[in-house]
């Protein structure tokens, strides 16, 4: 509902500033210009987009997810205390994050759930690991960020993937500061 | 470093389709699947863009967007953040689709190597969409919303927004 507000104060402010600013035909031919745009940025994004989804697929199939996660276990129980007594909770979440550092939005997303359900059911008073597993979730931990890559692949980016560094940097910074401001928010 | 990069992709599909083989993983199939999943994205984002760009396109033409980076420039070059970025931060967090269509805009107007698309690219590659995700997982655990997550990830969305300008500056000035 928030975004159809954005959208109609987006139609409205176009209208009434075309109007008083005698721009009123451009912005009609604008709405129709739009909607081309549409069709022909979609159809330089297909082949990208189809090829690193497949990718992702062919990464979580081959065994490489799982492969990734069973190492990041000693990370995990930093962050996650319970996991030490519980195996499958251990389990669920080394999938969750495996999956999200390799972009695996499809298989990241009902480990992650999987996991929330367990910290849920275990009821600890503050919900402290459950916040947290949240927080790290909305704050995308990608490696790869195939889909953005794509998308300056397709719009002829000299090198599409040369934001890698500053994505990891940006992801950590900001991942950082959500766990922190969970624990400083935290009664 | 950039060789490894340029070669990024032909490198994982070769390298996860021999890990693959090798446990007798059916490779191609998998990655045929995969890219199947992809056809619904591709019709998200499409109705995404159908519905945003004429929008977009209506306020340039208006005038109005200019008017606004005009007005909105001091306050955002003091931070660095480049203006054009600013409708992004507010629609990351509610719809991936709908700011990934904002993103491609940016990129495909400025060029994905200029300041603005290379900031529009790490800000979508490095966020989620924050609202999504709550509800997904507290729904998904059948646990009640919490405000101190809801306001520690946009906490994040915001750090990130920030600071995927000033990485931009610092790795491509």
């Amino acid at each position: 509902m928030l975004l159809s507000g954005i959208w109609t104060v987006m139609l409205l402010l176009s209208l009434a500033c075309g109007l008083g600013c005698g721009n009123a035909a451009a912005v009609g031919a604008a709405a129709l210009e739009g909607a081309n745009a549409a069709v022909e940025l979609l159809l330089t994004l297909a082949g990208p987009l189809l090829f690193w989804s497949g990718l992702q697929e062919l990464l979580a199939r081959s065994g490489i997810a799982g492969a990734l996660g069973r190492r990041l276990s000693p990370l995990l129980v930093r962050l996650f205390p319970s996991c030490r007594e519980d195996e499958e909770l251990s389990a669920a979440l080394g999938a969750n994050l495996s999956a999200n550092l390799l972009g695996l939005g499809n298989a990241a997303t009902p480990a992650g759930i999987r996991a929330a359900s367990l910290l849920q059911a275990r009821g600890s008073p503050d919900r402290g690991e459950l916040c947290r597993l949240v927080v790290m979730n909305t704050a995308s931990l990608q490696l790869i960020p195939a889909t953005v890559g794509a998308v300056r692949q397709s719009l002829g980016a000299a090198s599409p993937f040369d934001i890698l560094p500053a994505v990891w940097i940006v992801s950590l910074l900001s991942v950082t500061a959500g766990l922190l401001a969970e624990g400083l928010l935290r009664p | 470093m950039k060789a490894v990069l340029a070669l990024l992709p032909a490198l994982l599909l070769t390298l996860a389709g021999l890990w693959g083989l090798g446990k007798k993983t059916d490779v191609y199939a998998a990655f045929t699947r995969g890219a199947a999943d992809a056809l619904p994205v591709l019709g998200r984002v499409l109705t995404s863009l159908a519905a945003l760009l004429p929008a977009v396109y209506m306020l340039r033409a208006s005038g109005a967007l200019e008017a606004a980076a005009d007005l909105l420039s001091p306050l955002f070059s003091r931070v660095g953040v480049p203006p054009e970025t600013v409708p992004l931060l507010l629609i990351r967090p509610l719809s991936g689709s709908a700011a990934l269509a904002l993103g491609i805009e940016l990129m495909a107007r400025f060029g994905p190597d200029s300041p603005v698309g290379r900031t529009a690219a790490v800000m979508l590659g490095s966020t989620e969409t924050t609202f999504y995700v709550i509800s997904v997982y507290f729904g998904g655990a059948g646990a009640g919303v919490s405000r101190r997550v809801v306001a520690a990830a946009l906490c994040a969305d915001l750090v990130g927004f920030l600071s995927a300008a000033w990485s931009v500056r610092l790795f491509f000035p």
